[in-house]
């Protein structure tokens, strides 16, 4: 497999090398998602609530996903404890509100604080790996439950509804702006991490997935780049608490420090495909429709998307973005490299391939 | 007084986590697998038990002849296709699967068992206790816990130092491929490993049921006790394993000594100082996890 870190030694040969983001031009791919943002931002204006609400949701598990697949399949972080920031994150608007913040104000707000929370938890589960890494996220999560429960003033472990603004305004214009902000954390979640794994990062990451160890003999920062990775998945998970708080008008400790935000993120980014940005997106959905069409079947969606991700996680592991790239050769969001050789038609080309092995050493 | 009674309890206490935990490390020290669904397949043991009572009317010790052998087989099986097929595709896969096997296992409690909790009804073993002085009062169903789960560490250690399948399952954990040169089928012997390690979680599930209320959801905190018993005690060490277990439950009776509602962020609290100040355990082997 050939990758652009490889010495291209002699330099007229290397002029000759073409290197390209993408196998076809996929510049109208980006100009249909710009335009199909444009679209759901005009969504409130001719769509029923009803409909706004349940993409809100959509919204919130996309932004959960996308940043455990930037944990997970960029970065080789196993979290099962991201509810802490989804908690933590939900709390903050709380106590803003509490304070007379607005809740649209609180919402940068609150990714701000998640993401400072975000440094010491770094700190404490940074030499961790795997299986230490799974487990240690998830007794920090417990400990972020136990320690707001304590608080009688944050409705203690029964939870409470949030104060001012959000009870007082208008309820159309209410859930427009929960569908706009949600929008705005959606958007930047995702071309965050875009922009984040096109960057110098993206590159020292790809190299720690192919080998951590000549990765960081060649100078690649490796510990900071995973602290980064790991402080951004935090403000992101402490921004779909936000949302959640938000557009549920309450908080409630034990939802919002379930292990279940964990199930949800883990199974979408499976299905979907591990390891590349859309395929959170499609699992998020898939998971939601799922989610919808059992809604009157209890536990019964977490039994079946289980058992799937175990599946896909076994026999399929690209998942099902990973399947289609594959037939039809588009990337919505190209983050590797192709190398054209000179004077050779595309299908000499090569690629530095994007998708990770979960899983490979 | 009261403070001698309070460590004498969670040192009973912790023989209840050291059961839990043997079986986690014994995985982990064999294959360098964590099952994440841990937990909850002790708590599948306790309900399988209650179920085997609540049909036959056997008195609830024998339910354990039937449940723990069980688990046995299952933890083959599940090794043998699960566990196996996740391993080789690496340490990630392993986690995932475990970690869904946990979701749907709990979840699957609650769609067919509803979220009541329940006890294993053990009759006069639950309720007897005796004196020690005016204030130390023990039971005997911890004292018997701890007994049983010493004994079950003294016997893996045994069973791993001097029986045939125990040197196969340390030369199978030293080095699979060079075992697998010499002949032994290594995935048979992890087969076996997590035999052991199931029927001891069976063991755990069925004496947690007996000693407190279980629900489907109860799986998540066994899992992180067990865990943080073996990260306490220092891996790779089944003595360090009960060490561990006695510390967290001394820790955890002393927290709820000062505030009932502080038991368990006692226990976690400890954990994470402990990472952070002895990552390798107090045991202090020098293993790379």
């Amino acid at each position: 497999m050939s990758t652009v870190s490889e010495p291209l030694a002699p330099s007229a040969a290397a002029r000759a090398v073409r290197v390209t983001r993408s196998r076809r031009r996929t510049w109208w791919l980006g100009l249909l998602a710009l335009a199909g943002v444009a679209v759901l931002g005009f969504l409130p204006y001719v769509a029923f609530s009803s409909t706004t609400n349940l993409l809100v949701n959509v919204f919130i598990l996309i932004i959960m996903a996308s940043m455990w697949n930037l944990l997970a399949g960029y970065a080789g972080l196993v979290s099962v404890g991201q509810q802490a920031f989804i908690g933590l994150g939900a709390y903050s608007i709380l106590i803003f509100a509490q304070h007379g913040v607005n809740p649209f104000l609180g919402l940068p707000l609150a990714v701000l604080v998640t993401a400072v929370i975000g440094v010491p938890a770094w700190w404490l589960v940074s030499r961790l790996r795997t299986a230490y890494f799974a487990i240690a996220t998830w007794v920090i999560a417990s400990v972020c439950y136990l320690l707001i429960v304590r608080f009688p003033s944050l409705g203690g472990g029964t939870g409470t509804e949030i104060p001012g603004a959000l009870l007082t305004m208008n309820s159309n214009l209410r859930l427009a702006y929960t569908y706009w902000a949600a929008l705005i954390v959606l958007v930047a979640s995702v071309g965050g991490i875009y922009i984040l794994l096109r960057s110098r990062i993206g590159l020292v990451l790809t190299a720690v997935r192919d080998d951590e160890i000549a990765a960081r003999s060649s100078g690649g920062r490796v510990g900071r780049i995973q602290q980064i990775v790991f402080v951004v998945a935090a403000a992101g998970c402490g921004g779909a608490g936000a949302l959640l708080a938000i557009s549920q008008l309450n908080v409630e400790p034990t939802a919002a420090f379930s292990v279940l935000f964990s199930a949800q993120m883990i199974f979408a980014t499976i299905i979907g495909g591990i390891g590349t940005i859309e395929g959170p997106i499609i699992g998020a959905i898939i998971f939601y429709a799922l989610q919808q069409s059992l809604a009157s079947h209890g536990a019964w969606y977490f039994i079946i998307l289980g058992l799937v991700a175990i599946a896909v996680a076994l026999w399929a592991r690209r998942g099902l973005w990973g399947l289609l790239a594959d037939r039809l050769n588009i990337r919505v969001f190209p983050v590797g490299y192709w190398l054209w050789p000179p004077g050779q038609g595309r299908r000499h080309a090569t690629q530095d391939r994007t998708s990770p092995k979960p899983g490979s050493p | 007084m009261t403070w001698v009674n309070t460590i004498i309890q969670g040192v009973l206490l912790g023989g209840l986590y050291a059961l839990f935990a043997c079986g986690l490390s014994l995985l982990f020290g064999v294959m360098k697998v964590i099952n994440l669904a841990h937990g909850d397949l002790a708590v599948v043991a306790a309900y399988v038990a209650l179920g085997v009572i609540t049909v036959t009317h056997v008195p609830a010790l024998w339910s354990v002849v039937l449940v723990v052998p069980i688990f046995a087989v299952l933890g083959y099986v599940v090794q043998r296709t699960l566990i196996q097929s996740s391993l080789n595709r690496g340490p990630l896969n392993t986690l995932l699967v475990t970690f869904g096997l946990s979701i749907v296992i709990e979840n699957a409690l609650l769609q067919f068992l509803s979220a009541n909790s329940h006890s294993i009804p053990g009759g006069t073993l639950v309720t007897a206790s005796f004196n020690l002085g005016s204030q130390i009062q023990i039971a005997y169903l911890s004292l018997v816990i701890f007994v049983v789960a010493v004994a079950v560490l003294l016997g893996l250690q045994y069973f791993l130092s001097s029986s045939k399948h125990g040197r196969l399952i340390r030369a199978v954990a030293d080095d699979p491929e060079a075992a697998q040169l010499a002949g032994a089928d290594y995935r048979h012997v992890f087969g076996i490993a997590a035999a052991i390690a199931f029927a001891t979680v069976a063991l755990a599930g069925f004496a947690f049921g007996l000693y407190s209320q279980f629900d489907p959801t109860s799986g998540t905190d066994l899992l992180l006790f067990a865990f943080e018993a073996v990260v306490i005690g220092g891996l790779g060490s089944l003595w360090g394993t009960l060490a561990g277990g006695v510390i967290l439950g001394v820790v955890q009776q002393i927290g709820a000594q000062i505030n009932p509602q502080d038991q368990i962020l006692a226990g976690q609290l400890v954990f994470l100082v402990v990472l952070v100040l002895l990552p390798q355990g107090i045991t202090g082997q020098r293993r790379t996890a």
